[in-house]
């Protein structure tokens, strides 16, 4: 079967660093798979230029068969990639009901005359919006579905990575990329978050997952399969068990490479 | 708290309240005419703001508005209506009312650009001339209707600020600020050489005239004479209106949306589909568009438009009402537009230290209360709308 999503001797340099270098990755449609290596091993690199933040120096990415490898973001969100950031960029200052709907731009109707004069019909689609942005935010913690119209500014760190998740959720993607969704949280709360995770995927077998984690128990528990990076190469691709006993890889996290 | 509070609507009594006393006090300060009083309200109203900012009773106003805003609304255009008709005879104070009321549009205009879409713009007077030059030359050569001329200055100042904006929207950080500026300081020069537009002595412009009605005759009727301006005011508060209802419909719709979601975070923005160059562009076409057909107005009011009248200096101005206010608030803007307008016009003392008055202004909202006198509440597409 032809992988959803295909990465060859992808490059990627930042002056002299080289974050990827010539990395070859695979991921099959409706698999969970985890992306894990040593802290500057280009992981993050890796799902900028998936989503067109970056350019890649050479290589190709395909998604679905076709090429995206110099699409612009827009155009990578359109073909169904939906990713959160290591660094939560939230928009502080908006509601969450705000945050989440910036999600779904691509099924929003954008046309001015409607935005600004059909009101009626506008009212219609925001009512529709909002039962789907709260039914998803009920998942994730019922608490919140009351409040949908507050600002994020004030919410504890675990609200906001779940409303990250739930801004690229909301517009039904068919890959969704998770950088390090667990920064910042406690054991009990990385626990829960990956449970609502996987309620969701649940519900969605047609969703793909690629997921960057520090926390192997998290990772030992929700992959199918595991790729580890070191130095923008790939090291390892296999089961968590397998890759976690590999020389290679002990290796790279021990740092003695 | 906040939670209660969004839930219990609030009374209108706190914003019919606050509507009253502020119309009672601008009738007083515009009637007044000795300094000696002028200065006595204008402290009277500088400790009433600051005692009401410290008792917490701006909040409440600001939660009835919010609550009961076509209501209060309303009333708040009786209120102009009944100002206007208590200085029917004064020219004076009529054209006063008319410079607030489309200076209001104007940074409503600036609000969509740089409020909503962060573009800033420090040309907004320079797009306010445009319109004004457009009403000179079109009054004077051909025999377009007034009322059509009119959005004729928007659309021209849309698109001379998109063949300007359109090379640099595309990059990020404020090269459209740069060239905003850049255009301000050129427009003067522009209009000095240009003999077309009058050159260094401007032109006349002729007044508005719908359908036989010269708006600039004064209006006698059963024995009392209404001050010709207004037919002004009144077109004016219909204009105010129109771009108050359209701006808080774009803050309320997708589109409000997408321009906070690219001011706030570009990159994270466009990870979720947003087309960056399109949203901006759309935002300071609005914005220009209300610019330019305020500007055409005002041209008409005025019956002059010369190089002098437009300057960065002014631009300045726009963007301070802009800071004063409330980014993004309407309501704030055209309270702060009265403040900077009426101020200085009715000290006559402080005219030479205008500038610095409004530097202090600034300086002191953005230290005690930098998000403006009245900030913008969190988006709600429809305010009374509960799940
Ligand atoms: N914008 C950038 N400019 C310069 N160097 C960069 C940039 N982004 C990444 N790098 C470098 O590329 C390398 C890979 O970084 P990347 O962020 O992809 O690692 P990572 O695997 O996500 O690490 P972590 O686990 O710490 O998040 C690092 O050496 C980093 O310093
Ligand atoms: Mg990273």
């Amino acid at each position: 079967m032809n992988p959803l999503l295909q990465a060859r001797g992808l490059m990627r340099r930042f002056g002299g660093v080289v974050a990827l270098d010539g990395l070859d990755l695979d991921v099959a449609a409706n698999e969970i798979l985890g992306l894990i290596g040593p802290n500057g091993s280009g992981k993050t690199t890796f799902f900028n230029v998936v989503t067109g933040i970056y350019g890649a120096d050479a290589g190709t990415v395909t998604f679905g068969g076709a090429d995206i490898t110099r699409a612009p973001s827009r155009a990578v969100y359109k073909a169904g990639i939906a990713r959160t950031f290591q660094r939560s960029r939230l928009s502080l200052p908006l509601s969450i009901f705000d945050n989440i709907m910036i999600g779904n731009h691509q099924h929003l109707n954008q046309g001015l005359w409607f935005n600004l004069m059909r009101r009626k019909a506008f009212k219609r689609e925001f009512e529709e919006n909002y039962a789907a942005a709260r039914a998803l935010v009920e998942v994730f913690e019922p608490a919140m579905a009351d409040r949908l119209f507050e600002p994020v500014a004030g919410l504890p760190m675990i609200d906001r990575r779940r409303i990250e998740i739930c801004r690229a959720l909301i517009s039904a993607p068919k890959l969704l990329l998770l950088d390090e969704p667990s920064a910042g949280m406690t054991h009990e709360e990385t626990a829960e978050l990956m449970d609502d995770i996987l309620l969701v995927r649940e519900r969605n077998k047609n969703l793909t997952i690629i997921i960057v984690e520090h926390e192997m128990g998290v990772i030992e528990r929700i992959t199918d399969r595991c790729v580890v990076l070191n130095f923008g190469r790939k090291i390892a691709d296999g089961p968590y068990r397998e890759v976690a006993a590999d020389p290679q890889v002990q290796e790279a996290y021990l740092g003695v490479a | 708290m906040t939670d209660s509070n969004s839930k219990m609507p609030a009374g209108m009594a706190p914003g019919l309240i606050a509507l009253g006393l502020a119309t009672a006090y601008l009738v007083a300060l515009l009637g007044a005419e000795k300094q000696a009083v002028i200065i006595s309200l204008l402290v009277l109203g500088i400790g009433a703001v600051v005692g009401a900012a410290w008792l917490g009773l701006f909040d409440r106003v600001s939660r009835s508005f919010a609550d009961h805003e076509d209501a209060l609304g309303g009333s708040a255009i009786v209120a102009a209506l009944a100002l206007a008709a208590y200085f029917h005879e004064d020219h004076f104070v009529l054209l006063l009312v008319v410079t607030v009321l489309l200076t209001s549009v104007a940074t409503l205009g600036l609000n969509v650009q740089f409020g909503y879409a962060g573009v800033l713009n420090f040309a907004g007077a320079s797009f306010f001339g445009v319109g004004a030059y457009t009403s000179a030359v079109l009054n004077a050569y051909t025999s377009v209707p007034h009322l059509i001329v009119l959005p004729i200055g928007g659309v021209i100042a849309a698109l001379i600020g998109s063949m300007l904006l359109l090379p640099v929207l595309r990059t990020r950080g404020h090269y459209a600020a740069v060239v905003t500026i850049a255009f301000a300081l050129l427009f003067k020069t522009f209009l000095e050489v240009n003999d077309v537009l009058g050159g260094p002595q401007g032109m006349q412009v002729k007044g508005m005239n719908i359908l036989g009605w010269s708006f600039n005759d004064n209006i006698e009727a059963g024995g009392i004479t209404i001050s010709f301006y207004m037919g002004y005011f009144l077109l004016s508060l219909a204009l105010l209106i129109a771009a108050f209802v359209l701006v808080r419909r774009l803050e309320r719709s997708w589109i409000g949306l997408n321009l906070d979601a690219l001011r706030l975070d570009e990159t994270a923005a466009s990870c979720f589909g947003l087309d960056i160059t399109r949203w901006k562009i759309t935002a300071f076409l609005i914005g220009n568009f209300l610019i330019g057909i305020a500007g055409a107005l005002f041209g008409m009011v005025g019956g002059f438009v010369g190089p002098n009248n437009y300057t960065f200096a002014d631009s300045l101005i726009l963007v301070s009402i802009l800071l004063l206010g409330g980014i993004g608030n309407p309501w704030g803007l055209v309270v702060a537009t009265f403040i900077v307008v009426v101020v200085p016009e009715k000290l006559q003392t402080i005219q030479e230290y205008r500038f610095l008055l409004y530097a202090l202004m600034v300086i002191g909202v953005l230290l005690f209360r930098p998000e403006g006198l009245l900030p913008r509440p969190v988006r709600r597409y429809f305010p009374r709308w509960r799940p």
